[in-house]
């Protein structure tokens, strides 16, 4: 799969009686765009501040290019927005990104081009104060381009962008990974993660609850069953693939295993006399498999 | 640490705040050091002779002779003040704005990231105490000539003496106002409970000990404005020829123990402040 760049292994950090993130071991693999999705308080924020280095675990260990976070050997290939940017609002955007450039230990001259790539090169000379929220964002990410970065950590980036900004920021984030930088996207928004990430881990409570491909996440939907008479349906699918795994939703049959059982219950259905009016594979939504996922689960972190 | 260093200063230098407070020490040390003695001067027919003081010595305290004693005069309590100012807004206004964040995710260690900010604050109180000079300088030796007296400027030693003790007291007052700043992640508090400190109750502590509770003085000679106050009188002793001391400017300790006592509370703001930025989470 390659090389992992950022790897965290039962990483948790708590604040008084207060678990904000609780074992979690997760990886991002070199040239992915992950996303990292939870609710509001899920511990998202909380676990990127960590493999930023601003936090301290708890406990467990977190590695980012291989090194300890925080690490000027880290941060040297990572870029990093946490939550909203931040900025001296009494610079221009120009001067903030000079200022970013000389912690970073980039020349003045990167400076330019990060803004010409967020689209901010007109605007660079206004004060930061003056900026849009959109505008804001986008210095954010061009202060996270900065250093030309391997890795960007983008912690809900789009947050508070207008319908047009949001579009503008996935599209910069999508050409990003294209171009080959990974990218650990953290979200709460369910479209936004299913249109960008290859892979994804889900969060809630703290702990991470699942980590695979979108697809893998997805596909563990199963089969939707249309069928007459109903009674002698649910019979042989009870038989078929155990009743436990077999729901009735407003007159059709979820079954709980792989499409690649469509066959096998097609025929189950002809051997009983069933007559079959309807099958397909059931797809969820990212929505529906969150909501599952997390519908059990506490927040407030 | 160059990199943070630079980073600070272009910070600092674009900074509304640092010209106010700049313009606003200079502004004092003007109306304090000369306007308010020279105007003295000029109508002290009906001023000084009814209250006792000698004219000739109000105009020797805003000649090119006493450039370093009327440079330094204010630097105990309101330059002090205002410094502390300086070091609570450059620390705290990181945690105000989030900034610290920004920072600290860029290259630079904690560490490095704080040396570079101590260092260009102390390059900016260096700063502020040369321009300060310069301008006395210019404002003594306009006084000088227009008054027809001699151009009698201190020796270069005695000029690098006041430079570094001004220096020290402003580093000083600075450094508190850092380490109030990054204790406290913000502005308001550091600075106000920094100027109550430097402009009330280090007053009220030295006016205790001298009158009502003489046992007081051994702790009120560790008191960083009383050391400050001690380095500027033993560089002018007696107020220098004007014959009287400015306010924060107290004979109680020697010049080598002020001195001594003041680069330890400037070691000591720095290490405590750097222990406080090495070792909290940045939320």
């Amino acid at each position: 799969m390659g090389e992992q760049l950022v790897e965290t292994n039962d990483l948790s950090k708590t604040f008084g009686a207060i678990t904000a993130v609780d074992r979690v071991s997760l990886s991002v693999w070199r040239g992915e765009v992950y996303g990292f999705l939870g609710p509001n308080g899920a511990g998202k924020t909380t676990t990127l501040r960590m493999l930023a280095g601003l936090v301290a675990p708890t406990a467990g260990s977190a590695r980012v290019h291989g090194d300890q976070p925080g690490s000027p050997q880290a941060l040297a290939r990572t870029g990093v927005l946490i939550e909203a940017p931040r900025f001296y609002p009494y610079l221009s955007g120009r001067d903030n990104l000079r200022v970013v450039a000389r912690y970073a230990g980039v020349p003045d001259r990167r400076v330019d081009a990060a803004l010409g790539t967020v689209e901010l090169a007109g605007r660079g000379g206004d004060r930061y104060a003056g900026y849009s929220l959109g505008m804001k964002q986008r210095l954010g990410v061009a202060a996270a381009l900065l250093k030309d970065p391997e890795l960007l950590i983008l912690d809900e980036p789009t947050n508070g962008l207008d319908p047009a900004g949001m579009r503008d920021m996935r599209a910069l984030i999508r050409d990003l990974g294209e171009r080959g930088h990974t990218v650990l996207l953290s979200s709460h928004l369910l479209g936004e993660v299913q249109q960008l990430c290859d892979r994804v881990g889900v969060i809630s409570g703290g702990r991470l609850l699942a980590e695979s491909t979108v697809d893998e996440l997805l596909g563990q939907a199963g089969l939707l069953v249309r069928a007459e008479p109903p009674a002698r349906a649910r019979e042989c699918l009870e038989r078929l693939v155990g009743a436990a795994n077999v729901a009735e939703v407003d007159g059709t049959f979820r079954l709980r295993t792989g499409p690649e059982q469509a066959g096998r219950v097609s025929r189950a259905l002809a051997d009983a006399e069933v007559t079959l009016t309807e099958l397909r594979p059931l797809e969820r939504t990212l929505e529906e498999v969150f909501l599952e996922m997390t519908g059990t689960e506490g927040s407030g972190r | 640490m160059t990199g943070s260093f630079n980073a600070e200063i272009l910070k600092l230098g674009k900074r509304p705040a640092t010209w106010v407070l700049l313009g606003v020490m200079l502004a004092l040390t003007q109306l304090f050091g000369y306007l308010l003695p020279y105007s003295s001067w000029l109508t002290s027919d009906q001023n000084f002779q009814t209250q006792g003081l000698d004219p000739q010595a109000v105009l020797a305290g805003t000649l090119p002779g006493e450039l370093v004693p009327t440079s330094l005069g204010g630097f105990p309590v309101f330059a002090g003040a205002l410094a502390l100012i300086l070091g609570a807004l450059a620390a705290g206004s990181e945690y105000g704005w989030g900034t610290m964040q920004t920072a600290l995710t860029q290259r630079p260690t904690r560490l490095a990231l704080y040396g570079g900010k101590l260092a260009a604050l102390a390059a900016s109180t260096l700063a502020i105490v040369g321009i300060t000079f310069a301008l006395n300088a210019t404002v003594a030796g306009v006084i000088a000539t227009v008054e027809s007296r001699a151009l009698d400027y201190p020796s270069a030693a005695e000029l690098a003496r006041g430079l570094g003790s001004g220096w020290l007291i402003l580093g000083m007052w600075c450094g508190l106002g850092a380490l109030l700043g990054f204790a406290f992640r913000g502005v308001a508090l550091p600075v106000g409970l920094g100027v109550v400190w430097v402009l009330a109750v280090e007053s009220l502590v030295s006016a205790v000990a001298d009158s009502l509770l003489t046992s007081l003085r051994p702790l009120r000679d560790l008191l960083p404005g009383v050391n400050a106050g001690s380095l500027v009188w033993s560089l002018a002793p007696g107020g220098g020829a004007s014959g009287e001391a400015p306010p924060g400017v107290v004979d109680a300790v020697s010049g080598g123990r002020a001195t001594l006592a003041l680069v330890v509370y400037v070691a000591a703001f720095a290490a405590a402040g750097a222990l406080l930025i090495r070792r909290r989470d940045v939320t």
